[in-house]
């Protein structure tokens, strides 16, 4: 192919090689770059679960994929447009899902023949015509960072590992990209390594300056992307680990509540655990316990304390959790507990995305358990949706289960920093010297008891998992007083819809299709939609924070449209809630491979459903200038 | 604050054991060590698993959570670690503590969070209807074991010590006179204190330590361990316990046959002679007291050592961290 890389607005690059070859590192400075030159985002790292899986074989491929540019950008692409690839094996895995006409660029010396034996090759894609609907750039990546560095005297094995801030020099400036982030990064991070300090920056530096004279310029050049229309506020850089962290420091702030993280090491959610360990003066200690159930069993300890106890795992680790979780809502204790999903059943595919856990969040309890259960829809949005977690969860008296993703945790999106003055403060149920209450009295509200923890003489009661007196507290087998409870328990979760805001179209209007989607997936079902209203069809998104309760008006708001689909990584899992509760019919779309959505599975999906437009269309300019005034990584 | 008796950590509940069950002696050395040592109602907690033993929390006067089958330790540490000023107290049982939950046992152990820990021991499963248990002996007839258990038992104190517990201690619920003593130890202790007390099951095992609590043979198949002191029993103390230097065991001599300067002294802060003390079998005693005892930092304290324990940062100024992109014009 001789035609370069196309002109547009926004491109999807994808790096990959080996897990040991700095990868993840590489695409996070890249997305630092991105941010800092203007450009909206959004990643998605995709990575094996082997920490250093064997060199060169295809099941130890580490892939970062970033989509940046200057629109609002909502997922992290469907087909790259640049792919870098250290080995035949990252070549190989990720061919297939290329964009047609995309650019490869190769470290040349890495397709040797035992190489291409490690990545059950038996002909070189290379040479053997297979890459002839792509541009192909051949470098000698390794060999040219060994030439950069080789005056810092390093030996061979940390002179080949700056390749990848070589790589990623080129590739900076390949989209007009600032260094300067990057290299602040190695000189932080080698602070006390001099040689190999200099060593990364020269790579980084010879990497760009390779892109600067080479002659390639038929093959490779510069491609300069425009600023986003970015609201004039402060952003940064956020993955959904980052603000899940920065979400509770910033719940308990506003609750004036110290909190006590215990967790135990799963992936993909020990990132949450790592983010707010030292942030001890942001009145966050955390615990690390000596299992899943000991790890809830503290946080249920600390609320009962009274401080907010809050836990974190992955499907498998809440499954051990979920007798606690029935502790917690017999003694009425506040507790928020945060399941970053993984692909399943049983270990699964540990670093690999899914949606699987919903009926689990709100069905899987023995007995009749009732927990309010919250989905953030993207990284960004995990700040906003833990506050909320953590208001239900004082506001009632209860756990709360708050849903995100292994995609969600890791990947990474502009956010507009919000203004921590305009959230409302949180109010508690702790005594205040003024009440006269005992501990089992409820408010109207929130139907929640009384938050009286050790220390307080006024207060002193027993309390636990044997079923309570409804009046006294005291242990109950009254069959009564059973019923009573079962009903109180279910009024306080279906209470707390009286104080979630309105469900709210997203996009488009009323009367064709409702697309109707919870969590990750927001990213892939906002593109899709608005290319299909673009398209001119009858659709509409709407996209569930609160999955129990429901909004109250969801039920009355689906019924002004002809048909509803759910998309969602999973069998199925929101449709069966939706059929449940509100005894709809709904269309399903549902993908398990471990992946996030393509946009065109929900665009093709929303064309087999959606009638055409009742209605005139609005014009491309009406849509883009609802876009706008939403502004960018709002979501 | 008015001196409290005992009976001001009785709750207003109606106990409800089987007459006759050790429990009501437990009961009563708690409140009394608990009256004895000044601890105040609103700043003592007791956090129970499931089981028999677990229902003495809804007993007692003070802040008590009746919690789930073997997780009281993690639960339990979380409190402590939330409120570490709390005088917390964990009732468990030897299904519960080395069942069920002895993983949560080791680790509050290991660590050595300041927690009172009381595992009653009946060598049975109690209110699921008399299955043998986890300290149950060999041969014990059961339920679920009609043709005698082959399971080999564990021993609680031996448990302790391979998790390193810098306090460990055992009892007789009938002791009225030594239990409550033991109790206040273990309250003084700064760590994980450990507290096996040989509990009568008078349902499901009864009289399984009748050799060992009942008065006219108690002074043969006890012995009172004190530190500083000869490890001396029977009825006029005419027996003691010696270090065999060949068999690395403790063996039982005469005291004056055998001559009395060969009886070890006992040692509370030697986890080696804990270990053969709490390891001793019929025919020799059962060793009774604070068997081994240690001073090391307590979880609660090197945990905060390192961190504030109140807020001092505002969240706006995390929010600001990081790779910024200031669009503010």
């Amino acid at each position: 192919m001789s035609q370069q890389l196309a002109e547009k607005n926004s491109h999807v690059v994808r790096f990959a090689g080996d897990s040991g070859d700095g990868i993840q590192l590489q695409g996070q400075q890249f997305t630092v770059a991105s941010a800092l030159a203007g450009h909206d985002l959004s990643t998605l790292p995709d990575f094996p679960a082997e920490i250093r899986a064997p060199a060169g074989t295809r099941y130890g491929v580490s892939a970062f994929q970033i989509q940046f540019g200057g629109e609002r950008i909502t997922t992290p692409g469907d087909a790259p447009d640049v792919l870098l690839a250290f080995n035949p094996a990252a070549l190989t895995v990720n061919l297939p899902h290329l964009a047609p006409g995309a650019l490869i660029i190769v470290d040349d010396s890495a397709f040797s023949a035992q190489r291409l034996r490690r990545a059950e090759l038996t002909a070189n894609p290379l040479e053997d015509g297979s890459l002839h609907d792509f541009h192909v750039c051949r470098v000698d990546i390794s060999h040219l960072t060994l030439e950069a560095v080789k005056r810092f005297g390093l030996g061979a094995k940390d002179s080949a590992r700056c390749k990848n801030l070589w790589a990623l020099g080129l590739v900076l400036w390949m989209f007009d990209q600032p260094r300067d982030a990057t290299a602040g990064w190695i000189q932080a991070k080698f602070a006390n390594n001099e040689a190999v300090r200099n060593a990364n920056l020269a790579a980084l530096a010879a990497g760009h300056a390779y892109g600067e004279t080479a002659e390639l310029q038929h093959i490779l050049s510069q491609h300069p992307i425009p600023e986003a229309p970015l609201d004039s506020v402060a952003y940064r850089t956020i993955t959904g680990a980052e603000a899940l962290a920065l979400g509770l420091t910033a719940a308990g702030e506003l609750a004036d509540i110290e909190l006590l993280f215990c967790s135990y090491p799963i992936t993909p959610a020990s990132a949450l655990l790592h983010h707010l360990t030292g942030l001890g003066e942001a009145g966050v200690a955390t615990f690390q316990a000596e299992d899943e159930i000991a790890a809830i069993g503290a946080a249920i300890g600390a609320s009962y304390a009274g401080k907010l106890g809050v836990t974190s795992s992955s499907g498998p680790g809440i499954a051990l959790k979920t007798e606690a979780l029935g502790l917690a809502v017999a003694a009425e204790l506040p507790l928020v507990v945060v399941n970053s999903q993984r692909a399943g059943p049983s270990t699964g595919m540990p670093t690999k995305t899914e949606q699987s856990d919903l009926h689990q969040a709100v069905y899987g309890r023995n007995a009749d358990t009732p927990v309010p259960v919250l989905a953030a829809r993207s990284p960004a949005d995990c700040f906003e949706t833990t506050i909320e977690a953590v208001r239900i969860a004082l506001r009632h008296m209860t756990p709360v289960i708050l849903l995100t993703d292994g995609y969600i945790a890791n990947a990474s999106e502009l956010w507009p920093i919000p203004d921590i003055d305009a959230f409302k403060p949180i109010a508690n149920r702790k005594p205040t010297d003024s009440m006269a209450e005992s501990v089992w009295e409820r408010d109207a509200d929130g139907l929640a008891r009384l938050w009286a923890a050790p220390g307080d003489a006024r207060h002193i009661h027993r309390v636990g998992g044997i079923e309570k007196d409804i009046e006294t507290g005291h242990i109950s087998y009254d069959p009564a007083n059973h019923q009573a409870m079962t009903d109180l328990r279910a009024a306080k979760v279906a209470i707390v819809a009286d104080h979630l805001p309105e469900q709210a179209i997203e996009q488009g209007v009323a009367g064709g299709l409702a697309v109707v989607a919870w969590g990750s997936t927001f990213g892939a079902v906002y593109q899709a939609v608005k290319e299909s209203l673009s398209d001119g069809l009858a659709v509409a998104q709407i996209h569930l924070r609160h999955l129990n309760p429901l909004p109250s008006n969801l039920g009355e708001l689906l019924a002004g449209f002809e048909a509803v689909l759910v998309p969602e990584l999973n069998n199925g899992q929101l449709a069966t809630l939706l059929r449940d509760r509100l005894l709809i019919e709904v269309a399903q779309l549902n993908q398990v491979s471990g992946q996030p959505f393509p946009v065109a599975a929900v665009k093709a999906a929303i064309a087999e459903h959606a009638p055409a437009r009742l209605v005139e269309a609005p014009t491309k300019e009406a849509v883009g200038k609802e876009i706008a005034d939403q502004g960018v990584g709002r979501g | 604050m008015a001196e409290l008796s005992f009976k001001d950590f009785a709750s207003d509940q109606e106990v409800r054991w089987c007459p006759g069950c050790g429990d009501y002696s437990i009961l009563k050395a708690v409140q009394r060590a608990l009256a004895t040592c000044g601890a105040e109602p609103a700043k003592t907690v007791f956090i129970s698993g499931i089981g028999c033993a677990a229902r003495l929390p809804y007993y007692i006067e003070s802040y008590g959570f009746h919690t789930i089958h073997g997780r009281a330790p993690a639960i339990a540490t979380g409190v402590k670690l939330a409120n570490p000023e709390l005088d917390v107290w964990v009732i468990t049982g030897d299904g519960d503590g080395l069942s069920i939950g002895a993983n949560h046992l080791l680790h509050a152990l290991r660590r050595n969070i300041d927690l009172n820990i009381l595992l009653f021991n009946n060598e049975i499963y109690g209110l699921t209807k008399g299955q043998y248990s986890p300290t149950s002996r060999i041969g014990t007839t059961s339920p679920s074991s009609p043709g005698g258990s082959v399971d080999n038992p564990v021993r609680p104190g031996a448990f302790a010590v391979g998790a390193g517990a810098t306090f460990i201690a055992r009892g007789i619920d009938i002791d009225q006179k030594g239990l409550p003593g033991i109790l206040t130890e273990a309250r003084a202790h700064r760590g994980a204190a450990f507290v096996e007390i040989l509990q009568n099951c008078i349902v499901y095992n009864k009289d399984v330590f009748e050799s060992i609590s009942s008065r006219k043979t108690a002074a043969d198949h006890q012995i009172r361990v004190q530190h500083g002191l000869p490890l001396l029993y029977g009825g006029n103390q005419e027996k003691g316990l010696r270090l065999n230097p060949r068999t690395l065991q403790l063996e039982a001599i005469q005291v004056g046959a055998d001559g009395v300067e060969d009886v070890l002294v006992h040692d509370e802060t030697n986890p080696t002679l804990a270990l053969m003390l709490l390891n001793l079998e019929p025919p020799l005693p059962t060793a009774i007291g604070v068997i081994h005892r240690r001073q090391a930092e307590p979880f609660e304290q090197a945990f905060w050592n390192a961190k504030p324990r109140a807020r001092r940062q505002r969240v706006v100024t995390l929010l600001h961290q990081g790779n910024l992109v200031d669009h503010r014009s």
